[in-house]
């Protein structure tokens, strides 16, 4: 570890330290290993105004690290009781609470295990967590038979453990798609969190960002007017590009769709040359459509702290579909934000009987697939666009471009979004290169940063987490000579960032539609000479590597 | 240490048998009251589990899609990685419970010089198989004592497993399978670092204990061999409730104490993962939750920042910005 920088730096870690994982797990039984807090591995409490400003109980200041939590008088009541309620509110939980038979299936699935050799973060210890004092309180044989039974009593330092390994988990489902019974520890790192903020436990990298967007409408704290002035800034620096002008509809009654996007495409490179895909692409095919400023942020952090939370967030989308009076609602470049909108949006704040099941005004096609949430993935729709030929792409345009693309865990495991994305990048790209069989579709690897983790005083665990993706995109660029990885997620774009820095330097991430605005053909463009980065159009790249096959499509062995 | 206890439990019920049955005359004790109530707890630990789970209900539909979803109409959906469909779900669900579809996927991550790769591996998946199967013959076999006349199934089943026709009475290939994928998935457990920390001694515990139940079955048949006929007497009795403890040595009483102990575990430990499997929701739903509206029945409404409180805060600089507004 480097001396002159601190452990929230990328550049205090170094890939042939990090990449020298020890499996052997300590001599220690787990439930006797202390938890410990290393600088790099743990993020932040949040702010009790915060949580005051969402309604969340027993906000307190605190830190990992002190001896003392200061938890509320009858802490341990308050968890007993919130687990029954979720006992009997969720079958998963009360299911996954009993039938693991630890086969061991799941223990090398999950990215942070590969990347770090910690045995409590194989998704099944994982679990073991909550179900040992689950086993202690609740089940009979724990209460006779204790520690025999797998049973433990609740303590301090179990709930030390909990906020540690809780917040070691992105969600990301990867152990799910391989257990034989289907348990998802995402859904048993839910609960776990949903019953630390009962004790105000809870982080600022989530919790901050949900406090803005329930006021202000996006995670960023962006506020009408700021947006106003960023979006059209965007459409500048399209006008420059392109040298067609575009207007930006915000808040536009009586457009037909309306358009809701992650907060991040707003602020950092290179979510915001996606964005300014999007101005693009709309404008191009004359879409009546508005963005929302109440609505500001496709992305909700809800879900990482808990159902009540995920559904007072969502509940903007359609509350502005209907102020607006549109047709229909179209979603970008998000990952979790599809979970939320395939899996929770329509049983929480649906059915939105005010508006129209989804169809293209370009194409005609009636999306079946939404038709009772009323709203689309971008993918779903510019790959029916490329389908029908209502693009005019020159994939030229993007030929010093060799593209690898990384399945983001929601689409992929919570929707199933596996080949729209291809198809919209193989119609704008010519260099599309897959990495290896294991480390895409539904057995995609997180980019260590999701569920809230990707803060950067989490540095060592985001590198750790994103060890299994970095050294996929480091071996399509050995062999293929890759440069660029697409994502259609915006914590992808943020964190992938760092992780290709780190394990693949070299790699840029782009998000699809930046790749397919760049190549779009636009009515009264000039000569394009620079893309949306403002980088020559055709960069000139250096060969790949003698074993690379130069077919458009390769599949990596 | 975990697994030393376990096996020392096993060893405790087999001295049981020993102490009771040869030592003591406890033949009613082990041939009758245990097995009744074995019985009684094991299916009303089952439906009582069962319902426990059923009573919670499934609030949102949350499948683990391992496919392409249903979508365009060009874009091939994977029907039984991700079902659209009821009935597609059903499919998935029969290939998980008949074939272990999940455990098929397996991929083992190894690491070599700062290289991960991801191998193919599918011990898990045959030993389990191997394992489930076998046992579900062994069981089907056994039926020979519950009926008279014996099944036709039963017949042909029995037979065809015994087609080696090695030794007299004739040996079962099932048995040796399953005393085989036994040992294997108890030796995974107990030579591998990584399993030995994650396994407790209920993993150990009714893997010794079917060890314990396919040894004293095998002693019987082929070593100590027993009257079978008083054997099925005896099963016939408990059946019709005029219960009388068959005139066999202890092996027999020890074999059935121990199938009993399985049984009357059973409801309250991870082999329920039997129920459980049909129950889990990422696995038994359709991944239509766009396409259609689901119910959640504790769905309530939730305070909300409305349009008209957000509009309120930023009046004015949104009419500075140029932006509409609903009030002015
Ligand atoms: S794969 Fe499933 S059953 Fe096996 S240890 Fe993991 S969670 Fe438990
Ligand atoms: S959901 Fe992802 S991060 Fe969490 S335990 Fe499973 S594999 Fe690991």
């Amino acid at each position: 570890m480097s001396q002159a920088h601190k452990p929230d730096e990328l550049e205090y870690y170094h890939p042939e330290e990090v990449h020298r994982v020890d499996y052997q797990p300590p001599a220690t039984d787990w439930r006797d290993t202390p938890t410990v807090f290393r600088p790099g591995s743990f993020i932040y409490p949040s702010k009790p105004k915060d949580l005051e400003h969402i309604g969340f109980p027993n906000g307190h200041a605190w830190h990992p690290t002190d001896e003392d939590w200061k938890l509320p008088e009858n802490w341990k009541r308050i968890i007993f009781d919130g687990m029954r309620e979720r006992l009997q509110k969720y079958r998963s939980f009360k299911v996954f609470m009993d039938i693991c038979v630890r086969c061991g299936a799941c223990a090398d699935k999950c990215h942070f295990y590969i990347g770090g050799g910690d045995p409590k973060n194989m998704p099944v210890l994982r679990a073991e967590l909550l179900r040992s004092v689950y086993r202690h309180d609740f089940t009979t044989f724990g209460k006779i038979l204790g520690r025999w039974a797998g049973a433990r009593p609740l303590t301090p330092e179990v709930l030390k453990e909990w906020f540690y390994y809780f917040y070691q988990c992105t969600e990301c489902r990867r152990c799910s798609v391989f257990c034989p019974y289907g348990i998802d520890t995402a859904e048993i790192t839910m609960m776990g969190r949903e019953l630390l903020h009962l004790l105000g436990l809870s982080v600022n990298w989530v919790m901050h960002p949900v406090a803005d967007c329930y006021r202000t409408g996006n995670h960023l704290g962006i506020q009408p007017h700021g947006l106003k002035d960023t979006l059209e800034f965007f459409a500048e620096d399209v006008e420059e590009v392109t040298g067609v002008h575009i207007d930006v509809p915000i808040n536009k009654k009586g457009a037909d769709i309306l358009f809701v996007t992650p907060s991040g495409d707003f602020l950092a490179e290179p979510g915001i040359y996606t964005c300014m895909g999007y101005l693009a692409l709309f404008h191009e095919l004359g879409l009546n459509y508005t963005w929302s400023t109440y609505a500001s942020e496709g992305g909700n952090f809800g879900l990482f702290t808990s159902a009540d939370m995920m559904k007072r967030l969502n509940s903007k989308m359609y509350a502005e579909a209907k102020r607006l009076g549109v047709k229909w609602i179209l979603g970008g470049e998000c990952g979790h934000m599809w979970r939320v909108i395939n899996q929770y949006m329509d049983t929480m704040n649906g059915p939105p009987d005010f508006l129209e099941v989804p169809k293209s005004p370009i194409t005609g096609t009636v999306f079946e697939n939404a038709r009772s949430t009323k709203m689309i993935h971008i993918m779903e729709f510019t790959a029916d666009l490329v389908q029908h030929g209502k693009l005019e792409l020159d994939a030229s345009r993007n030929d010093g471009r060799r593209v690898t693309f990384h399945d983001s865990c929601n689409p992929a495991r919570a929707m199933g979004m596996l080949e729209e994305p291809r198809q919209v990048i193989k119609a704008a790209c010519h260099n599309f290169f897959e990495m290896p069989e294991g480390t895409i579709r539904e057995k995609t690897f997180c980019c260590g940063g999701g569920a809230g983790l990707g803060t950067d005083e989490n540095m060592e665990m985001r590198l750790r987490g994103g060890m299994p993706r970095g050294k996929a995109v480091q071996y399509v660029q050995d062999k293929h000579g890759v440069n660029v990885l697409a994502a259609c997620c915006a914590i992808d774009r943020a964190t992938l960032t760092t992780v290709c820095d780190f394990w693949a330097p070299g790699v840029k991430v782009s998000g699809i539609t930046e790749l397919v605005a760049n190549a779009l053909v636009m009515k009264g463009e000039k000569e394009r000479e620079l893309n949306f980065r403002k980088e020559p159009m055709r960069d000139e790249v250096e060969a790949p590597p003698a074993d690379s096959e130069e077919h458009p499509t390769v599949e990596a062995a | 240490m975990k697994a030393l206890v376990s096996l020392a439990a096993v060893l405790v019920l087999l001295l049981a048998a020993y102490v009771g049955v040869h030592l003591g005359d406890l033949r009613w004790l082990f041939g009758v009251v245990v097995p009744y109530f074995a019985a009684a707890v094991f299916l009303v630990g089952i439906v009582v589990k069962v319902i426990g789970w059923g009573r919670s209900p499934v609030p949102f539909r949350i499948p683990t899609t391992c496919g392409q979803q249903k979508s365009l109409p060009w874009i091939k959906q994977d029907k039984l990685d991700n079902p659209a469909t009821g009935w597609q779900a059903m499919g998935r669900m029969a290939l998980e419970i008949l074939a272990f579809r999940s455990l098929f996927r397996n991929r083992e991550t190894v690491l070599r010089d700062g290289q991960l790769a991801y191998r193919t591996n599918k011990w898990l998946w045959a030993a389990a198989l191997a394992f489930h199967y076998s046992m579900l013959i062994i069981v089907l076999r056994h039926l020979r004592f519950f009926f008279a006349p014996i099944p036709r199934f039963v017949d042909v089943l029995t037979n065809v497993d015994g087609f080696l026709q090695v030794g007299v009475p004739g040996i079962y290939i099932t048995s040796f399978v399953f005393l085989g994928a036994v040992t294997f998935l108890l030796a995974r457990r107990l030579g591998w670092a990584r399993m030995r920390y994650l396994s407790l001694p209920a993993d150990y515990f009714p893997l010794f204990l079917f060890l314990a139940i396919g040894c004293t079955g095998l002693w019987m048949r082929h070593i100590d061999k027993v009257d079978v006929s008083q054997v099925k007497a005896a099963v016939m009795g408990l059946l019709v409730l005029a219960p009388h403890p068959p005139a066999v040595g202890w092996i027999f009483y020890a074999h059935l104490f121990c199938v009993s102990t399985l049984l009357a575990y059973f409801p309250f430990s991870k082999l329920m993962h039997l129920g459980g499997v049909f129950l889990s929701p990422t696995r038994n739903l359709a991944n239509d939750n766009r396409a259609r509206h689901h119910v959640n029945p504790w769905n309530r409404p939730l305070p909300v920042h409305t349009y008209a409180e957000y509009e309120d805060e930023f009046r004015d600089r949104m009419r500075e910005a140029g932006l509409p507004l609903d009030k002015e």
